[in-house]
Protein backbone atom coordinates (compact mmCIF):
# COMPACT_ATOMS: atom_id res chain seq x y z
CA UNK A 1 0.00 0.00 0.00
CA UNK A 2 2.77 2.48 0.80
CA UNK A 3 4.09 2.20 -2.90
CA UNK A 4 1.05 3.03 -4.11
CA UNK A 5 0.78 7.24 -2.13
CA UNK A 6 0.76 9.64 -4.28
CA UNK A 7 3.10 12.16 -4.19
CA UNK A 8 1.83 15.48 -3.53
CA UNK A 9 2.06 17.49 -7.19
CA UNK A 10 4.88 19.81 -7.16
CA UNK A 11 3.84 23.17 -8.86
CA UNK A 12 6.74 24.67 -10.46
CA UNK A 13 7.05 26.49 -13.75
CA UNK A 14 7.43 22.98 -15.86
CA UNK A 15 4.20 22.01 -14.55
CA UNK A 16 1.90 25.38 -14.92
CA UNK A 17 3.14 25.63 -18.36
CA UNK A 18 2.16 22.06 -19.26
CA UNK A 19 -1.69 22.73 -17.10
CA UNK A 20 -2.17 25.67 -18.77
CA UNK A 21 -1.01 24.02 -22.47
CA UNK A 22 -3.74 21.61 -21.57
CA UNK A 23 -6.23 23.59 -20.81
CA UNK A 24 -5.74 25.57 -24.06
CA UNK A 25 -5.95 22.38 -25.69
CA UNK A 26 -9.40 21.37 -24.42
CA UNK A 27 -11.09 24.63 -23.60
CA UNK A 28 -14.37 24.46 -25.89
CA UNK A 29 -13.82 27.08 -28.91
CA UNK A 30 -17.45 28.35 -28.51
CA UNK A 31 -16.58 29.12 -24.69
CA UNK A 32 -13.18 31.07 -25.74
CA UNK A 33 -15.32 32.78 -28.69
CA UNK A 34 -17.92 33.54 -25.72
CA UNK A 35 -15.42 35.00 -23.25
CA UNK A 36 -12.94 36.33 -25.52
CA UNK A 37 -15.95 39.02 -26.91
CA UNK A 38 -16.65 39.75 -23.15
CA UNK A 39 -13.27 40.75 -22.71
CA UNK A 40 -13.59 42.92 -25.35
CA UNK A 41 -16.77 44.31 -24.51
CA UNK A 42 -15.20 44.91 -21.31
CA UNK A 43 -12.43 47.21 -22.48
CA UNK A 44 -14.72 49.32 -24.81
CA UNK A 45 -16.21 50.75 -20.98
CA UNK A 46 -12.41 51.92 -20.19
CA UNK A 47 -11.92 55.93 -20.87
CA UNK A 48 -10.80 57.58 -23.74
CA UNK A 49 -8.49 59.96 -22.43
CA UNK A 50 -5.95 57.03 -21.66
CA UNK A 51 -5.70 56.70 -25.48
CA UNK A 52 -5.52 60.15 -26.30
CA UNK A 53 -2.66 61.28 -23.80
CA UNK A 54 -0.95 58.17 -25.11
CA UNK A 55 -0.96 59.00 -28.63
CA UNK A 56 1.89 62.25 -27.94
CA UNK A 57 3.82 60.28 -25.68
CA UNK A 58 7.54 59.04 -26.98
CA UNK A 59 8.20 56.33 -24.72
CA UNK A 60 6.50 53.60 -27.30
CA UNK A 61 7.57 55.24 -30.47
CA UNK A 62 11.12 54.95 -29.55
CA UNK A 63 10.64 51.14 -28.44
CA UNK A 64 9.10 50.52 -31.31
CA UNK A 65 11.95 51.93 -33.33
CA UNK A 66 14.32 50.28 -31.40
CA UNK A 67 12.71 46.76 -31.48
CA UNK A 68 12.56 46.90 -35.35
CA UNK A 69 15.99 47.82 -35.53
CA UNK A 70 16.68 44.41 -33.60
CA UNK A 71 14.14 43.05 -35.90
CA UNK A 72 16.05 43.69 -38.80
CA UNK A 73 19.47 43.01 -37.83
CA UNK A 74 18.97 40.03 -35.40
CA UNK A 75 16.83 38.35 -37.94
CA UNK A 76 19.43 38.42 -40.85
CA UNK A 77 22.42 37.69 -38.82
CA UNK A 78 21.12 35.57 -35.77
CA UNK A 79 21.46 31.77 -36.05
CA UNK A 80 18.22 29.89 -37.50
CA UNK A 81 17.43 25.91 -37.20
CA UNK A 82 18.21 24.09 -40.69
CA UNK A 83 15.41 22.88 -41.54
CA UNK A 84 14.79 21.17 -45.34
CA UNK A 85 12.60 22.91 -47.99
CA UNK A 86 12.51 25.99 -45.69
CA UNK A 87 16.29 26.82 -45.52
CA UNK A 88 17.34 30.45 -44.98
CA UNK A 89 13.30 31.65 -45.94
CA UNK A 90 12.44 30.56 -42.33
CA UNK A 91 13.65 34.09 -41.27
CA UNK A 92 10.45 35.58 -43.32
CA UNK A 93 8.69 34.48 -39.58
CA UNK A 94 10.03 37.65 -38.56
CA UNK A 95 8.15 39.47 -40.73
CA UNK A 96 5.29 37.57 -42.85
CA UNK A 97 3.93 36.22 -39.41
CA UNK A 98 4.14 39.54 -37.68
CA UNK A 99 1.93 41.08 -40.52
CA UNK A 100 -1.14 39.04 -39.60
CA UNK A 101 -0.03 39.47 -35.52
CA UNK A 102 -0.66 43.27 -36.32
CA UNK A 103 -3.19 42.70 -38.09
CA UNK A 104 -5.51 40.79 -35.73
CA UNK A 105 -4.14 43.50 -32.89
CA UNK A 106 -5.66 46.34 -35.25
CA UNK A 107 -8.81 44.29 -35.77
CA UNK A 108 -9.00 43.92 -32.03
CA UNK A 109 -8.87 47.62 -31.58
CA UNK A 110 -10.94 48.32 -33.60
CA UNK A 111 -14.03 46.33 -33.00
CA UNK A 112 -13.68 47.63 -29.32
CA UNK A 113 -14.24 51.26 -30.49
CA UNK A 114 -17.05 50.19 -32.61
CA UNK A 115 -18.45 48.35 -29.39
CA UNK A 116 -18.02 51.48 -27.55
CA UNK A 117 -19.33 53.98 -29.94
CA UNK A 118 -22.50 51.32 -29.83
CA UNK A 119 -22.43 52.35 -26.21
CA UNK A 120 -21.37 55.90 -25.90
CA UNK A 121 -22.64 57.21 -29.95
CA UNK A 122 -19.47 59.70 -29.85
CA UNK A 123 -18.32 60.39 -33.35
CA UNK A 124 -14.83 59.95 -32.11
CA UNK A 125 -14.91 56.52 -31.45
CA UNK A 126 -16.31 55.74 -34.83
CA UNK A 127 -12.94 57.89 -36.19
CA UNK A 128 -10.73 55.25 -33.90
CA UNK A 129 -12.14 52.05 -35.34
CA UNK A 130 -12.09 53.02 -38.67
CA UNK A 131 -8.40 54.14 -38.87
CA UNK A 132 -7.75 50.71 -37.27
CA UNK A 133 -9.38 48.65 -39.39
CA UNK A 134 -7.98 50.74 -42.59
CA UNK A 135 -4.61 50.17 -41.29
CA UNK A 136 -5.18 46.69 -40.40
CA UNK A 137 -6.23 46.01 -44.09
CA UNK A 138 -3.05 47.42 -45.23
CA UNK A 139 -0.83 45.14 -42.78
CA UNK A 140 -3.47 42.20 -43.55
CA UNK A 141 -2.67 42.65 -47.71
CA UNK A 142 1.50 42.70 -46.88
CA UNK A 143 0.80 39.28 -45.19
CA UNK A 144 -1.08 38.14 -48.25
CA UNK A 145 1.26 39.32 -50.48
CA UNK A 146 4.29 38.05 -48.66
CA UNK A 147 2.68 34.95 -47.46
CA UNK A 148 1.98 34.38 -51.54
CA UNK A 149 5.88 35.14 -52.47
CA UNK A 150 6.89 32.51 -50.02
CA UNK A 151 4.59 30.26 -50.74
CA UNK A 152 5.28 29.74 -54.30
CA UNK A 153 8.94 28.85 -53.59
CA UNK A 154 8.85 26.74 -50.71
CA UNK A 155 4.95 24.89 -51.45
CA UNK A 156 5.99 24.48 -55.23
CA UNK A 157 6.53 21.07 -56.77
CA UNK A 158 10.77 21.43 -57.44
CA UNK A 159 9.64 19.58 -60.67
CA UNK A 160 7.97 22.02 -62.19
CA UNK A 161 7.93 25.62 -62.43
CA UNK A 162 6.43 28.38 -59.40
CA UNK A 163 4.37 29.82 -62.19
CA UNK A 164 3.02 26.63 -63.18
CA UNK A 165 2.47 25.00 -59.54
CA UNK A 166 0.94 27.52 -59.01
CA UNK A 167 -2.65 26.41 -59.34
CA UNK A 168 -2.21 23.64 -57.11
CA UNK A 169 -0.82 25.57 -54.31
CA UNK A 170 -3.64 28.39 -54.92
CA UNK A 171 -5.99 26.22 -53.22
CA UNK A 172 -4.83 26.58 -50.36
CA UNK A 173 -7.68 26.59 -47.39
CA UNK A 174 -5.71 29.20 -45.78
CA UNK A 175 -5.09 31.35 -49.17
CA UNK A 176 -8.72 31.11 -49.49
CA UNK A 177 -9.59 31.79 -46.13
CA UNK A 178 -7.60 34.90 -45.51
CA UNK A 179 -8.51 36.17 -48.71
CA UNK A 180 -12.40 36.09 -47.81
CA UNK A 181 -11.48 37.76 -44.51
CA UNK A 182 -9.48 40.48 -46.10
CA UNK A 183 -12.50 41.12 -48.92
CA UNK A 184 -15.02 41.36 -45.87
CA UNK A 185 -12.76 44.23 -44.18
CA UNK A 186 -13.07 45.61 -47.70
CA UNK A 187 -16.41 45.89 -48.01
CA UNK A 188 -16.31 47.56 -44.64
CA UNK A 189 -14.56 50.55 -46.14
CA UNK A 190 -16.80 50.70 -49.20
CA UNK A 191 -20.01 50.47 -47.34
CA UNK A 192 -19.05 53.15 -45.32
CA UNK A 193 -18.18 55.87 -48.09
CA UNK A 194 -21.78 54.68 -49.46
CA UNK A 195 -23.09 55.98 -46.57
CA UNK A 196 -23.74 59.98 -46.49
CA UNK A 197 -25.54 60.79 -43.29
CA UNK A 198 -22.62 60.86 -40.76
CA UNK A 199 -24.57 59.06 -37.22
CA UNK A 200 -26.36 56.44 -39.44
CA UNK A 201 -22.65 55.73 -41.29
CA UNK A 202 -21.54 55.26 -37.69
CA UNK A 203 -23.53 52.74 -36.22
CA UNK A 204 -23.98 50.65 -39.14
CA UNK A 205 -20.40 50.35 -40.17
CA UNK A 206 -19.71 49.86 -35.97
CA UNK A 207 -22.53 46.48 -36.24
CA UNK A 208 -20.70 45.55 -39.45
CA UNK A 209 -16.98 45.59 -37.99
CA UNK A 210 -18.50 43.29 -35.18
CA UNK A 211 -19.50 40.48 -37.79
CA UNK A 212 -15.79 41.01 -39.86
CA UNK A 213 -14.71 40.70 -36.87
CA UNK A 214 -16.76 37.58 -36.19
CA UNK A 215 -15.90 36.01 -39.16
CA UNK A 216 -12.25 36.26 -39.18
CA UNK A 217 -12.33 33.71 -36.77
CA UNK A 218 -13.73 30.75 -39.06
CA UNK A 219 -12.14 32.22 -42.01
CA UNK A 220 -8.51 32.36 -40.49
CA UNK A 221 -8.07 30.41 -37.86
CA UNK A 222 -10.80 27.32 -37.66
CA UNK A 223 -11.82 26.36 -41.56
CA UNK A 224 -7.85 26.07 -42.60
CA UNK A 225 -7.65 24.13 -39.40
CA UNK A 226 -10.10 21.67 -39.80
CA UNK A 227 -9.02 21.12 -43.73
CA UNK A 228 -5.33 19.45 -44.98
CA UNK A 229 -3.20 22.20 -45.48
CA UNK A 230 0.28 22.82 -46.56
CA UNK A 231 0.07 26.32 -43.88
CA UNK A 232 1.96 24.97 -40.60
CA UNK A 233 -0.98 24.74 -38.15
CA UNK A 234 -3.49 22.84 -40.35
CA UNK A 235 -5.01 20.23 -38.33
CA UNK A 236 -2.21 20.36 -35.25
CA UNK A 237 -2.17 23.80 -33.65
CA UNK A 238 -0.86 27.01 -33.75
CA UNK A 239 2.84 26.99 -34.37
CA UNK A 240 3.38 30.55 -34.03
CA UNK A 241 2.51 30.57 -29.56
CA UNK A 242 3.20 26.68 -29.56
CA UNK A 243 5.64 26.44 -27.15
CA UNK A 244 7.03 23.14 -28.07
CA UNK A 245 6.75 24.20 -31.81
CA UNK A 246 9.24 27.08 -32.47
CA UNK A 247 12.30 27.02 -31.86
CA UNK A 248 14.23 28.60 -29.04
CA UNK A 249 16.47 30.93 -30.87
CA UNK A 250 14.00 32.06 -33.36
CA UNK A 251 11.64 32.71 -30.18
CA UNK A 252 14.45 35.33 -29.22
CA UNK A 253 13.59 37.62 -32.32
CA UNK A 254 9.79 36.48 -33.03
CA UNK A 255 8.28 37.92 -29.52
CA UNK A 256 10.41 41.35 -30.10
CA UNK A 257 9.49 41.41 -33.86
CA UNK A 258 5.57 40.84 -33.27
CA UNK A 259 5.49 44.02 -30.75
CA UNK A 260 7.97 45.71 -32.82
CA UNK A 261 5.44 45.36 -35.75
CA UNK A 262 2.45 46.24 -33.66
CA UNK A 263 3.45 49.36 -32.51
CA UNK A 264 4.44 50.35 -35.85
CA UNK A 265 0.87 49.80 -37.05
CA UNK A 266 -0.44 51.73 -33.83
CA UNK A 267 1.74 54.66 -34.52
CA UNK A 268 0.78 54.90 -37.95
CA UNK A 269 -2.91 54.37 -36.82
CA UNK A 270 -2.45 57.34 -33.95
CA UNK A 271 -0.97 59.75 -36.54
CA UNK A 272 -4.18 58.83 -38.83
CA UNK A 273 -6.72 59.12 -36.04
CA UNK A 274 -5.00 62.80 -35.22
CA UNK A 275 -5.27 63.82 -38.83
CA UNK A 276 -9.19 62.93 -38.83
CA UNK A 277 -9.99 64.62 -35.50
CA UNK A 278 -8.07 67.26 -37.05
CA UNK A 279 -10.41 67.56 -40.02
CA UNK A 280 -13.48 67.08 -38.35
CA UNK A 281 -12.65 70.17 -35.68
CA UNK A 282 -12.51 71.94 -38.58
CA UNK A 283 -15.44 71.25 -40.50
CA UNK A 284 -17.21 71.68 -37.08
CA UNK A 285 -16.01 74.90 -36.24
CA UNK B 1 31.52 14.03 -4.88
CA UNK B 2 30.99 10.87 -6.79
CA UNK B 3 27.31 12.18 -7.71
CA UNK B 4 28.72 15.21 -9.02
CA UNK B 5 31.06 13.34 -11.05
CA UNK B 6 28.60 11.61 -12.53
CA UNK B 7 26.56 14.61 -13.51
CA UNK B 8 29.48 15.84 -14.85
CA UNK B 9 29.94 12.42 -17.26
CA UNK B 10 26.49 12.56 -18.04
CA UNK B 11 26.03 16.10 -19.40
CA UNK B 12 28.77 16.27 -21.41
CA UNK B 13 27.76 13.07 -23.24
CA UNK B 14 24.49 14.75 -23.74
CA UNK B 15 26.17 17.92 -24.69
CA UNK B 16 28.43 15.91 -27.36
CA UNK B 17 25.09 13.81 -28.12
CA UNK B 18 23.24 16.99 -29.30
CA UNK B 19 26.05 18.51 -31.25
CA UNK B 20 27.15 15.24 -32.96
CA UNK B 21 23.07 15.54 -34.21
CA UNK B 22 23.69 19.22 -35.24
CA UNK B 23 26.30 18.52 -37.42
CA UNK B 24 24.55 15.96 -38.86
CA UNK B 25 21.75 17.96 -39.76
CA UNK B 26 23.76 20.73 -40.93
CA UNK B 27 25.54 19.16 -43.67
CA UNK B 28 22.37 17.87 -45.64
CA UNK B 29 20.37 21.21 -45.73
CA UNK B 30 21.51 23.98 -47.94
CA UNK B 31 22.16 27.19 -46.12
CA UNK B 32 23.46 30.64 -47.47
CA UNK B 33 26.50 29.63 -45.79
CA UNK B 34 28.78 31.24 -48.12
CA UNK B 35 27.41 34.65 -47.63
CA UNK B 36 27.78 34.18 -44.23
CA UNK B 37 31.22 33.14 -44.38
CA UNK B 38 32.43 35.69 -47.00
CA UNK B 39 30.37 38.99 -45.12
CA UNK B 40 27.99 39.90 -47.88
CA UNK B 41 25.08 39.21 -45.58
CA UNK B 42 26.03 42.92 -44.01
CA UNK B 43 25.69 44.05 -47.33
CA UNK B 44 21.87 43.11 -47.06
CA UNK B 45 21.14 44.10 -43.78
CA UNK B 46 23.13 47.79 -43.91
CA UNK B 47 20.43 48.31 -47.14
CA UNK B 48 17.56 47.10 -45.39
CA UNK B 49 18.35 48.67 -42.13
CA UNK B 50 18.76 51.78 -44.34
CA UNK B 51 15.22 51.78 -45.88
CA UNK B 52 14.32 51.39 -42.55
CA UNK B 53 15.62 54.44 -41.30
CA UNK B 54 14.65 56.51 -44.04
CA UNK B 55 11.14 54.68 -43.66
CA UNK B 56 10.64 56.10 -39.75
CA UNK B 57 12.82 59.60 -40.59
CA UNK B 58 9.48 60.05 -42.97
CA UNK B 59 7.01 58.76 -39.94
CA UNK B 60 8.69 61.31 -37.43
CA UNK B 61 8.58 63.90 -39.39
CA UNK B 62 5.10 63.29 -40.04
CA UNK B 63 4.63 62.88 -36.25
CA UNK B 64 6.41 66.68 -35.60
CA UNK B 65 4.01 68.19 -38.47
CA UNK B 66 0.78 67.02 -36.75
CA UNK B 67 2.01 68.21 -33.70
CA UNK B 68 2.80 70.92 -34.74
CA UNK B 69 -0.65 71.41 -36.57
CA UNK B 70 -2.67 70.37 -33.10
CA UNK B 71 -0.81 73.43 -31.17
CA UNK B 72 -2.05 76.05 -33.82
CA UNK B 73 -5.52 75.03 -32.71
Amino acid sequence: MEGLKCEPLKVNSYVLLHTSYILLRIYPFPLFLLHFFKMIAGLSLVSNGCAQKCMHKSWWKILCVVLLFYTFIAGFLMDVPRLPALSETIRNLYFHVCMWFCMMILFTASVVYAIRYLRTNKLVDDIYSRQFAAVGIVFGVLGYATGAIWMSYTWADPNNSSFQSFSAVAREPKLIGAAIALLIYFAYMVLRDSISDIDKRARITAVYNIFAYALLFPTIWIIPRILPSLHPGGQNGNPALDFKDIDNRMRMVFYPAVIAWTLLGVWITSLKIRLSLLKEKRLLQ
Amino acid sequence: MRKMKFLFVVVTLLLSATIGYAQDETNKVDMADTMRSNGRIYVVVAVVVLILIGLILYLVRLDRKITKMEKEK
